[in-house]
């Protein structure tokens, strides 16, 4: 075993794992508040003696958001700019990953530093050219405003970590495809695609979760047609400074943490080896 | 022999033990594991886990032996994997995250241990034999090929989109900035006029803009060190308890890392409610607003982005703790060094390239905070004292419809965020990086 662990004396060990419990539960407190507080009945979320638990758990502040505001329809609006925004920046990506990473061409390196550069360009500076953009084209108040400039926005950090997925495939297997007839797109779809799904899967949460929680192009360019609306701003009718519906606000939190929190879980070990391979590679 | 091979190939053991490392906190990884009747692969990972920790158990006497045995000979690995098409996801997937982690969380382990000039002669004639191994196994893979127009019409699509949506808006911001550019010239109504650096000297010569410069800089340090102080020490902690205290641990933070933004600061703001909150009531506070003085509004905020940005810096030191070859601590260890000496002297240094990049990307994302300053403070506070830079562009320019400012105060920003990317490209280079 690990001679870090192994050193460490019984008594030791037991302290280091109560307290690694107890940061554990502080930690999760906070997502156990916002689901215990959508299921209190309205009375006890509005007490000045809050209990953590309940005793009467009721769908009164589900049955409020989803009877107001659309919030069916900003949830589906949400799943769809986050659906297309992960498939497109998943293919557009793996393309670019394969050619960074299996061939040699002039610019190859400065453009593998521009993809490291695009990743720290701050996204809300780009706001303000980014709604004249949207404007021009006619695309203010539509989902593509939103579509788009994510895909922009997901792709350097995508391909940057899928380098090392499509690395990972041996060059001896391309060989072997080619010497048995492949055409280098079959080769593409059929042998590497394939292989490297796992790591695309990964590699999509960080798009499904940028287009999921954003928050700032939804409010610039959602401006009059709240149909368009997507989850985070939908939230926010419910939340007004000086007089919050918490009820409302943490039921609805807690429709949108969910799905983001199920993605999270079933490709959470990808997940840890992939942003190895973006971290260091 | 391509230098990428060479440079990924080495840590192969120690590839096998991340994947072990990981293993263990993983819920779904026993199902997935067994599931796969062609899992020849997920197999081969499995076991050089195995020997590698048993390696490390027994004092290191077999050498590396045991783990470049278990790895598959070349090529069957990949023989498997498309037979078993994408429906088997068990073993598609040990090729590439096997794969992925040699080269990778391994990888700086080796860089640095090579650096310290510390790991005992076991590891590093394991390594040797590891490297000749692979310039035999390697000698009939072709290099990378150059294809001609292939990449680029691989690339196009990227540089297309990357294009139009990234670089335009780049240059777009720059040019606006320089113009007058208000309602008047976005409805039309009078014409754009070049002000040269007339927004920049006015933003300059504004007391606000200084004393927001000062507190995004302040706030972002602050969000910084306390992110890594969390996450690295828990990260150690992982190391030192069993499976269950830290699977516990792992779902919490996981949970915390995939929470979006905007319900996070709702419920941060909720938990802390002067009237409905229970923190309040644990401490004992009354009726205390946090959100209503600077210091405690900028803590609150502080609070939230801790909680939710540690996570990736301590799964990302754990990963590379646990990529640290055994030999080494244990060397320090029969040595007389103390835990803390071990941490500073060996484990440190061996996990400077990722403690690196978790700093980098640290300042980045704690640099650009919007909408959680947005959420929490209304906006940017009582009278825009919680204001950080992307809040009061975002302010100047679509609540006060002064976009050209706002455009300069981005510009600013970007600025700022390139020095720091040049810090950063510079730092990898100098560990020798290679793209």
């Amino acid at each position: 075993m690990n001679p870090l662990r192994a050193r460490v004396r019984r008594p030791g060990r037991l302290a280091a794992e109560a307290s690694a419990l107890l940061i554990a539960v502080v930690v999760a407190f906070p997502l156990y508040w916002m689901v215990l507080s959508a299921f209190k009945p309205a009375g006890e979320i509005e007490s000045s003696e809050p209990r953590p638990w309940t005793l009467a758990p009721s769908l009164d502040s589900f049955r409020h958001v989803f009877g107001q505001q659309e919030f069916g329809r900003y949830f589906l609006n949400s799943l769809l700019v986050a659906g297309c925004v992960v498939i497109a920046s998943a293919l557009i990506a793996f393309l670019a990953a394969t050619a960074v990473t299996r061939f040699r061409f002039r610019l190859r390196t400065t453009l593998l530093i521009m993809f490291l550069v695009a990743q720290m360009v701050p996204v809300e500076a780009l706001t303000i050219p980014l709604f004249f953009l949207m404007r021009d084209a006619g695309q203010l108040n539509t989902l593509g405003s939103l579509i788009l400039p994510h895909i922009a926005f997901s792709l350097p950090f995508a391909i940057w970590m899928l380098r090392g997925f499509v690395k990972a495939v041996p060059e001896a297997l391309e060989e072997a495809a080619y010497i048995d007839g492949a055409s280098r797109a079959r080769f593409l779809w059929q042998i590497l695609f394939p292989l490297v799904l796992p790591g695309l899967v990964a590699t999509s949460v960080f798009s499904f979760i940028s287009a999921w929680n954003d928050f700032l192009f939804a409010k610039s360019f959602i401006i009059s047609d709240t149909s368009q609306s997507t989850l985070p701003m939908a939230l926010l009718v419910f939340y007004k400074p000086d007089d919050p519906d918490w009820g409302g606000v943490m039921a609805a939190s807690t429709v949108m943490t969910i799905p983001v929190l199920v993605f999270f879980v079933l490709v959470q070990r990808r997940l840890v080896s992939g942003l190895g391979g973006a971290v260091k590679d | 022999m391509s230098r990428v091979n060479d440079h990924a190939e080495p840590a192969d053991t120690e590839g096998g033990r991340v994947a072990g490392a990981s293993a263990e906190f993983d819920p779904v990884e026993a199902g997935g594991a067994s599931a796969g009747a062609g899992a020849a692969g997920s197999d081969a990972v499995g076991t050089g886990a195995r020997a590698s920790e048993t390696r490390a158990g027994t004092g290191a006497a077999a050498g590396a032996a045991p783990a470049p045995a278990a790895r598959p000979p070349h090529g069957s690995r990949p023989a498997h994997a498309p037979a078993s098409g994408p429906g088997n996801v068990a073993a598609a997937e040990a090729a590439p995250a096997g794969g992925v982690r040699e080269g990778s969380v391994a990888a700086p382990a080796r860089q640095g241990g090579g650096s310290t000039g510390r790991p005992p002669g076991k590891e590093a004639r394991g390594r040797r034999s590891g490297r000749a191994r692979v310039r035999r196994g390697a000698s009939g893979a072709s290099p990378l090929v150059s294809g001609g127009w292939t990449p680029w019409l691989y690339l196009a699509p990227a540089l297309v989109v990357l294009g139009g949506l990234l670089v335009y808006p780049i240059y777009q911001l720059g040019l606006i900035s320089f113009f007058q550019y208000t309602q008047a010239q976005v409805s039309g109504g009078e014409p754009t006029t070049f002000e040269g650096f007339g927004n920049y000297a006015e933003l300059f010569g504004d007391p606000q803009f200084w004393q927001v410069l000062l507190a995004t800089v302040l706030f972002a340090t602050a969000c910084v060190v306390s992110t890594l102080a969390v996450g690295c020490a828990l990260a150690v902690l992982l190391t030192r308890v069993r499976a269950l205290p830290r699977l516990a641990l792992m779902l919490a933070a996981l949970g915390a890392w995939a929470t979006p933004a905007v319900t996070g600061s709702t419920v941060w703001l909720f938990l802390f409610d002067p009237d409905f909150g229970p923190v309040n009531r644990m401490l004992g506070l009354g009726d205390h607003s946090w959100t209503y003085g600077r210091l405690s509004a900028f803590f609150l905020v502080l609070l939230e982005v801790v909680w939710c940005s540690f996570p990736f810096v301590m799964v990302t030191v754990y990963a590379g703790i646990r990529a640290v070859p055994g030999e080494v601590l244990e060397a320090a260890s029969l040595d007389g060094a103390s835990q803390w000496r071990i941490w500073r002297s060996v484990l440190a240094p061996m996990l400077r390239p990722i403690l690196v990049v978790v700093t980098i990307q640290s300042i980045i994302w704690d640099f650009k905070v919007f909408t959680q300053i947005y959420v929490m403070t209304n906006g940017g506070g009582i009278a825009g004292q919680n204001l950080v830079l992307n809040v009061y562009a975002y302010q100047q320019a679509f609540a006060s419809s002064q976009y050209g400012l706002g455009s300069a105060i981005g510009v600013v920003m970007l600025l700022i965020l390139l020095a720091v990317t040049l810090v950063y490209l510079r730092l990898l280079r100098r560990q020798g990086e290679e793209l």
